[in-house]
């Protein structure tokens, strides 16, 4: 008896030792497991948009693909060019940023370096809120304000324009630029601040010549990155944008992107069909390109807070 | 005196930008709020749309993208955290961690209509889990991943050293602390990010075009494989496809003002709530 008193608990603290030594590791796995998925996801995107994209190239080469200036892809035999999208999508790309861009740096100047603390917070907030209005609500407000208020200022026959896309996707990605400077801003050392004002430099002069050039890594980054958030804009270049795909893209007439195009055309089209690989195949340029654009961008930012 | 001057001329500008900024999301946000203010009453949010989505409420949407954001949280709350607390407590800086990273990054950059595209190919077809509510969810919650791993990571990685320390003193072993320790301490930060990932999800539509929404459906989904009509793709399809789009404005303010109005809540929520947690920490 006495014998089997001091044997079961022996024996069931050696199962608990085992089973928290072997817990240990299933959390160490699970959480692995966890980690991995983002990998894993970005994995199988790549391979299924490429499994579903390259048998495009059975009906059309790839330079024709990229570099062909007609999309009838409905006709018999259907042309696959898809250089009028990808103008469209660089056109409204760039004056989106001439927006953001000023207007994100400054706003991020401002709250950074300029605003008293009372109104640091509510302008931060502000400048999420904006970032966190959906896609879909710009594009309707593009729809019913902004197209009717474009047509009637500039006399066009239309509204939806690509300089209607560009605007609304420049408010969209000035919060991306906006909070990527004001990091780049708060990491330039005080010290450095107190050197130039130790100088006899103003606020300004020190911001000018000191906080921005030091900042300019961080900066360049919001740059890249406010840009692939606007080249992969869906809804709202889809709803104010026109989709007309004319080669040749102007600012005040009907463009298609490459995002609209995909959002517009994928319902519509059989399966298996050249269209509808050739639609992957624009998702696939889509994907790769704002993949570029994100590695250049993190390279560049990663200069960021190295600062003496 | 002219150094002076300038400068006051320039913070003018930057003031003059920033106030831009308030202006555009006040012209967002009153423009709908005023628009859309007429058109809500308790029967646009209970009813079904009537006579061709001419008339009637949102009721299926709202239940639609419930159901879709509810789903997108139960898959991607435990991937985000669990990847959150490999980054934060296991994973030194390693060249494995580092590869997590880049990926969470470039995850965190894929075009939203890529998501959907993705969707479509791999878990509509490939998985043939069709365009339902389970391949919507799933395609939404690797969108919103990124941001829910970050929002953890950040919140475990706040908790002091010193609380890991005092529990591993008294003999805890790693996960004992995490699970009693940092987890407990870190779930105001977690769960604020789960607040902008709902909001996020909810306003998507381009990764759920494909995947799971329906232009219509004339009863509430029976099973997650069943299609379903959200609150985004609704605004949208009523905005520019349904017949009639012209006159049913008031309807569409509606729903953009219930989107709108649901979406900042939660993120407004967050922002607030995150900034209490800042100050608040007395440790």
């Amino acid at each position: 008896m006495t014998e089997n008193h001091g044997r079961a608990p022996a024996v069931a603290s050696w199962v608990g030792r085992r089973w928290g030594r072997a817990r240990e590791w299933i959390a160490r796995g699970v959480t692995w497991g966890c980690a991995s998925v983002s990998l894993l996801a970005l994995g199988l995107i790549t391979v299924y948009l490429f499994c579903e994209g390259v048998p495009v190239f059975r009906t059309v080469d790839p330079l024709a693909f990229l570099g062909g200036k007609a999309w009838f892809p409905t006709s018999e035999p259907p042309s696959l060019g898809i250089l009028p999208m990808i103008l469209g999508s660089g056109l409204v790309t760039m004056v989106a940023l001439a927006v953001a861009v000023p207007f994100g740096v400054a706003t991020a100047l401002f709250i950074g370096e300029v605003v008293p603390t009372v109104f640091r917070n509510p302008l931060k907030v502000a400048v999420e809120l904006l970032a966190g209005i959906p896609s879909v609500v710009y594009g309707f407000f593009g729809l019913v304000i902004v197209v009717p208020w474009l047509e009637a200022l500039l006399g066009l026959p239309t509204g939806q324009t690509a300089l209607t896309a560009a605007l609304l996707l420049g408010v969209m990605a000035l919060p991306t630029v906006a909070s990527l400077t004001e990091d780049a801003v708060a990491a330039v050392p005080n010290a450095w601040r107190e050197a130039a004002f130790a100088l006899g430099a103003t606020h300004w002069q020190t911001m000018r010549t000191v906080v921005v050039p030091a900042a300019r890594s961080g900066l360049l980054a919001g740059v890249l990155l406010g840009m692939g958030r606007a080249v992969g804009e869906t809804m709202t270049v889809l709803m104010v944008s026109g989709n007309s795909p004319r080669f040749l893209p102007s600012l005040t007439s009907p463009t298609r992107t490459l995002t609209a195009t995909i959002a517009l055309e994928m319902a519509e089209t059989p399966v298996g069909s050249p269209h509808y690989h050739a639609l992957f195949a624009v998702g696939t340029v889509l994907f790769v390109f704002t993949l570029l654009l994100n590695v250049v961008g993190d390279m560049v930012g990663h200069r960021l807070g190295r600062h003496g | 005196m002219s150094r002076r001057w300038r400068e006051l001329v320039a913070f003018s500008l930057l003031g003059l930008f920033a106030l831009g900024v308030l202006v555009a999301l006040g012209a967002v946000l009153g423009f709908i709020a005023a628009r859309g203010a007429p058109a809500l009453s308790w029967e646009f949010l209970t009813a079904f749309p009537r006579r061709g989505m001419t008339e009637g409420g949102i009721f299926p949407a709202l239940v639609g993208t419930f159901y879709l954001v509810l789903g997108t949280v139960i898959v991607a709350l435990p991937l985000g955290v669990g990847a959150a607390i490999y980054l934060a407590e296991y994973a030194g800086d390693r060249t494995w961690t580092r590869i997590v990273r880049i990926g969470v990054n470039n995850l965190a950059a894929v075009p939203s209509i890529v998501f959907g595209l993705f969707g479509l190919a791999f878990f509509v077809k490939a998985l043939g889990l069709g365009v339902s509510i389970l391949s919507g969810s799933l395609t939404l919650a690797l969108l919103v991943l990124p941001l829910l791993i970050r929002a953890s990571e950040e919140a475990l990685r706040a908790v002091p050293r010193e609380f890991r320390e005092g529990a591993y003193a008294l003999g805890a072993t790693r996960w004992q602390v995490v699970r009693s320790v940092v987890i407990p301490v870190a779930v105001p930060g977690i769960l604020t990010g789960t607040i902008l990932a709902v909001g996020r999800a909810a306003g998507e539509t381009a990764p759920i075009m494909f995947t799971a929404a329906a232009f219509y459906t004339p009863r509430l989904p029976q099973s997650p494989l069943d299609e379903v009509m959200a609150l985004p793709y609704h605004l949208y399809v009523m905005a520019t496809e349904s017949t009639a789009f012209w006159r049913t404005r008031h309807l569409q303010y509606g729903t953009a003002l219930v989107l709108l109005g649901f979406v900042l809540t939660l993120y407004l929520w967050a922002a607030v709530w995150r900034a209490r947690i800042r100050k608040g920490k007395r440790w």
